[in-house]
């Protein structure tokens, strides 16, 4: 049983409205740079954002091109699972949406595929109906590499682990398989408000 | 955030084998390369901690904890050496 | 040693803070009294938890400070954006319990039998593991000669600099300051380098031990550099903190 540490507490953090911090989380002014390996750095002439199936690519969009679509401006609350949240925070990006509707495209789940080698399994439906984005900018500046630019995958009603940092494209699946976290035992859905941190939750 | 190295999983390796590690001498599975625990690149700031090679960069390990229990992945490793070698 | 768990050394158990020690306006060296401490090795670290009111777990490893036999103690350096080491450096009372676990590291440490010329390169609050090994080597009556260049921002920020002052025997200190120095100043300026090593550190041929230790970006140049002297990689160790100087 550990004692308690006189005096210790969470870093402090303006109390949010009641009803928006899902279970277990606690709001943080800052933004943590969380990581599992070295920042990568594709050029933009580069890279490209495509969405596959079964080995083939459906469309597939250049820098400049992603950059030529009609993009959308939305504030978000996100939630990670190590627990801290923070409200309000300003992206810009295409929906994904906006990119699916330009391909020929079936299948029920996607797999994320990121520079680094990151990816996190989603249902289609939880990527579509104007609930994600492949972000670009944050805070009104473009996104740092840190945070996951040039671009994230931005999929704030789950758990931020499935906002894929260097996104580089979706692969279209018949069935759910587990990303890489999910893989070590995170939950294959993730929705906070249920606290589904950890698969079984 | 800069990564650390293995030194910093010195308590999370005890946890896991039950002795201390950080000198013990493992195989990169990806390049071959070898050297102490203590030299791997280490990422704790994620939803798990990763340990990386230091030449090539590929994940070797792979510690996860789920309700107390540590999942961990070696599969990188090509060897791990005997604990108490070093 | 075998797989075999030592009582003391793999649990977490409940320190009382004996006393606390201001080095500099960001440090505080902390001395524990743990109920079951089983000693350590120079070199070595322990885990550090705290529990807050809701429940809540920050868990964090900080060198030993102080050499085997001595009164246990970490040196804790505050990082500004820092969640626990505020609260060690600037909460913390006597009286107070901090649970810790250790002692942890196998790699990172020094014997006295080890007859090596010794090399320690201090970053910032690396010099803590540093210290306690030159502690170790003058209390256990060691001669091996020894060389500890460290690097720090400024004077103040410089720990234990009485303590190192005192050094005769056998240990040459010396130090370079990055950010700012005072006038007159004897020492050296910039950040730690090949040209800096190649004056200061022992020559490869005298078969020197050397040990590096201090944030990721200082190790990884000071390392190199010592193996572009002519260090064989096994006979540099290393130990990375977190980018501001602890982890």
């Amino acid at each position: 049983m550990s004692p308690i540490s006189r005096g210790f507490h969470r870093r402090r953090a303006p109390e949010g409205e009641a009803g928006r911090l899902p279970p277990g989380q606690y709001l943080t002014e800052g933004f943590p740079v969380l990581s599992a390996g070295p920042t990568p750095h594709t050029p933009l002439a580069n890279w490209t954002f495509s969405i596959t199936r079964s080995g083939e690519t459906k469309g597939s969009w250049t820098w400049q091109e992603l950059q030529a679509l009609p993009a959308e401006t939305v504030t978000v609350d996100i939630h990670c699972v190590t627990r801290w949240s923070k409200f309000d925070t300003g992206w810009r990006g295409v929906s994904v949406d906006t990119l699916l509707d330009r391909v020929e495209h079936d299948g029920s789940y996607v797999m994320a595929f990121c520079d680094g080698g990151y990816t996190t399994n989603l249902p289609l439906e939880d990527v579509t109906g104007g609930k994600a984005w492949v972000a670009f900018d944050y805070d009104g500046k473009a996104l740092a590499p840190e945070h996951g630019g040039p671009a994230r995958l931005l999929v704030p009603h789950l758990y931020f682990w499935k906002s894929a940092k260097w996104v580089r494209g979706l692969d279209l699946r018949d069935r759910d398989a587990p990303g890489f976290w999910e893989t070590y035992g995170y939950h294959m859905y993730g929705d906070p408000w249920r606290e589904q941190r950890y698969a079984g939750d | 955030m800069e990564p650390l190295d293995g030194n910093a999983i010195g308590g999370l390796l005890i946890d896991v084998f039950g002795a201390e590690m950080t000198g013990v001498v493992g195989t990169c599975g990806y390049c071959g390369d070898t050297g102490p625990v203590a030299g791997l690149v280490v990422y704790r700031q994620a939803p798990g901690t990763v340990a990386r090679c230091r030449v090539c960069g590929n994940i070797v390990m792979v510690f996860v904890k789920v309700r107390g229990t540590t999942c961990v992945d070696l599969m990188g490793m090509a060897s791990l050496g005997q604990p108490g070698a070093a | 040693m075998a797989g075999t768990a030592v009582r003391g050394r793999l649990t977490w158990q409940v320190a009382t803070v004996a006393g606390l020690t201001r080095e500099t306006p960001s440090v505080c060296t902390i001395e524990l009294e743990p109920p079951d401490w089983a000693g350590h090795r120079a070199g070595q670290h322990l885990d550090v938890r705290l529990t807050a009111e809701d429940g809540y777990r920050a868990e964090r490893s900080y060198s030993i400070a102080s050499a085997p036999g001595e009164r246990l103690s970490i040196t804790v350096e505050r990082l500004d954006d820092g969640e626990v080491s505020p609260y060690l450096t600037d909460e913390l009372q006597v009286g107070d319990e901090l649970e810790l676990r250790g002692p942890i590291g196998g790699y990172f440490v020094w014997e006295p039998g080890d007859g090596s010329p010794l090399m320690l390169l201090a970053g910032g609050s690396g010099v803590v593991p540093l210290r306690c090994i030159l502690r170790e080597r003058v209390r256990t009556g060691s001669d091996v000669p020894a060389r500890l260049l460290y690097s720090a921002r400024t004077l103040p920020d410089v720990i234990y600099r009485g303590e190192l002052g005192q050094h005769h025997d056998g240990v040459e200190v010396s130090y370079t300051l990055t950010r700012d120095h005072p006038p007159g100043w004897t020492g050296h300026t910039g950040r730690i380098n090949a040209d800096l090593l190649a004056d200061t550190a022992w020559p490869a041929a005298a078969n020197p031990v050397a040990y590096v230790c201090g944030p990721t970006s200082f190790v990884e140049t000071a390392a190199a550099a010592l193996v572009g002297l002519g260090y064989p990689p096994e006979r540099v160790k290393t130990e990375r903190f977190g980018a501001t100087g602890g982890p």
